[in-house]
């Protein structure tokens, strides 16, 4: 049966919506317009838009044509792919990642070898210009060997599927700055995936893993306008990565008072006290952990007792230790600081004797001059 | 080189560099001071040198009454700046915990509102002392280029701390970065300038005490 509903704004839609759908596949699953509704209002709010946009991304994804979407996995260790899988369940946004068209990825799709790689190709080949392509992994440049699909190096897997791409998301720490593969000394050349493409639009989503609502929501971003979202300074979504951990942690009001917790089981571990001092990374941290949190809601690391490792900053893996404290030296001072005073002190020694010899030098070879000596 | 980078650069090798720069040159000078020796006095002495000297050192903290009317700005702001740069160098948390890493002690810190208002009175009161040396005829004829340059070199790490915390302009990495960076000048200038004054003021203050005190004379 054909029910009319109406928008917010009075334009009237479809109750069923066009076959062939995201909207379609929804009620196919049987979910509800208003469990999609909420989902929608939800998803505004997560992306700080007004109210008034909610039957604009409903519409917008009721009648979206499930977009080609190409997943490449090059050096990465899956757990991007972990993460967005915990968002499948029966959840409303694992709904909206099936009703996309994955059309080749790796570790969730049913066809292997060959029947693979087609499956790529053709999806390439159909959707030319129009398809997402999402990466996560690096690209290793020292030796195209070191990672290669079905005997394709990385980089002109990337190269030759960008090409067609209509914007490529970047998922992971890995794939938006090189990630742990590219931490130091960085044995196989890992860049990311901005290093090498350049002509297509690309969002960052990093994060290791990034959160599986963030992932998503670009994707329902994307699907509603038709456009990559407001992006920082490197590449990130600002809805997601526009504030620190540190200034949304409700641990913050512990930092300003000057409550620590000192170890991992003292007191002030006890007490949920701030995890500054045990070498948390949120003041530097632009993420939404805080705010949107993982496991559904449940909690974030820092909730759960361990300080934010930054993992959504470019070498995070490289800031000098996640145990160490941002306001410590990654280094050691102290050593450097000893072995000066000794070199110094041995230097001022001397510079002390050599002044000591020009004085006493000076006063012997000192002429005496009389007043009759002036008159001669 | 992205922010992540420079503030590794500034927590590691930047801090390394300006370690020993700020170690060797305080050091040595040092040294040098205490080696060039004293003649020896042959006068018969009239009183004690340790003890008028260390009484000095205290002594001379309390500005009197004729210095205190004619230059009361000067020790006033001077006051108020050193004591808040003392406080927010010194009993901020992120700070003792950089000096506990350093000398492998801490000590328990200040909340950070009392901290942020210490850090903007230093502010006020490091300008006033701009203001009186430019507009004070007598102190800008004084004025020289180290003057200015040591005042802007202390003046930095103390703004760029204050912004650091209010993440004001830029992102939280980057302040940080320049923060640590602003110190770390602040720290090879440092032997080569007036803020020697750090390490010599209670070496000097004891000295002159000392002299006076052989003479059996007030200090």
């Amino acid at each position: 049966m054909k029910k009319d509903l109406s928008l917010n704004d009075g334009t009237p839609i479809e109750g069923t919506p066009e076959p062939g759908t995201l909207g379609e596949t929804l009620r196919s699953q049987g979910v509800s317009r208003r469990s999609f509704m909420k989902f929608c209002a939800t998803t505004a709010s997560m992306m700080a838009l007004p109210p008034s946009m909610i039957p604009m991304i409903a519409h917008a994804l009721e009648n979206a044509r499930r977009p080609s979407v190409i997943w490449l996995s090059f050096q990465e260790c899956t757990g991007c792919t972990e993460s967005l899988t915990r968002a499948h369940s029966p959840t409303l946004e694992s709904l909206i990642f099936e009703s996309i068209s994955l059309d080749y990825h790796h570790t969730l799709q049913a066809a292997s070898g060959h029947a693979a790689e087609a499956a790529r190709e053709a999806a390439m080949e159909e959707n030319f210009g129009n398809y997402l392509l999402v990466v996560d992994g690096s690209i290793p440049l020292d030796n195209p060997g070191y990672s290669t699909i079905a005997g394709i190096s990385n980089l002109d897997m990337l190269t030759e599927s960008a090409k067609g791409a209509a914007a490529i998301i970047a998922v992971g720490t890995c794939a938006t700055y090189g990630g742990i593969p590219h931490a130091n000394p960085n044995p196989t050349g890992a860049v990311s995936v901005k290093d090498i493409i350049k002509d297509k639009p690309i969002i960052n989503v990093p994060g290791c893993p990034p959160i599986p609502v963030v992932i998503t929501g670009v994707l329902a971003h994307y699907l509603t306008f038709g456009a990559i979202p407001d992006l920082d300074h490197i590449g990130r979504p600002k809805v997601f990565y526009g504030q620190s951990i540190h200034d949304r942690c409700y641990r913050r009001p512990f930092y300003d008072k000057g409550q620590f917790a000192e170890t991992f089981d003292d007191e002030g571990a006890k007490k949920g006290w701030c995890l500054y001092k045990l070498g948390c990374k949120g003041p530097t941290t632009y993420n939404a952990c805080a705010t949107t949190k993982w496991n559904n809601g449940t909690s974030f690391p820092i909730e759960s007792g361990h300080p934010c490792i930054g993992c959504s900053e470019p070498d995070f893996w490289d800031g000098g230790g996640f145990y160490k404290a941002l306001s410590m030296p990654t280094e050691d001072i102290s050593k450097t600081a000893v072995y000066t005073v000794a070199g110094a002190a041995a230097a001022g020694a001397v510079i002390g004797a050599l002044n000591r010899g020009k004085k006493n030098n000076s006063d012997k070879i000192h002429i005496k001059t009389t007043i009759d000596d002036l008159r001669k | 080189m992205t922010e992540i980078e420079l503030l590794s650069w500034a927590r590691g090798p930047g801090l390394q560099i300006a370690t020993i720069i700020f170690v060797a040159g305080v050091v040595i000078r040092i040294f040098e001071i205490f080696l060039l020796g004293r003649k020896a006095n042959l006068a018969e002495a009239k009183g004690g040198e340790m003890s008028n000297g260390l009484r000095t050192m205290i002594t001379r903290t309390v500005p009197d009454r004729t210095t205190f009317k004619r230059s009361s700005v000067t020790i006033v702001s001077g006051y108020i700046f050193h004591i808040g740069l003392f406080i927010v160098c010194f009993l901020s948390a992120p700070h003792i915990l950089f000096l506990k890493d350093v000398i492998g002690f801490g000590w328990p810190s200040l909340p950070t509102p009392v901290i942020d208002a210490f850090a903007v009175v230093t502010i006020i009161a490091l300008l006033a002392t701009l203001v009186n040396r430019l507009t004070n005829k007598v102190m800008r004829y004084l004025t020289n280029f180290e003057d200015l340059l040591t005042w802007f070199i202390t003046f930095l790490p103390v703004v760029t701390g204050y912004i650091a915390f209010h993440r004001i302009g830029m992102t939280a990495p980057t302040l940080l970065a320049v923060h640590i960076l602003s110190v770390e000048l602040l720290m090879i200038i440092f032997p080569f300038t007036k803020l020697m004054h750090a390490f010599t003021l209670f070496i000097a203050r004891w000295y002159n005490g000392a002299i006076s005190g052989y003479r059996g004379v007030a200090s």
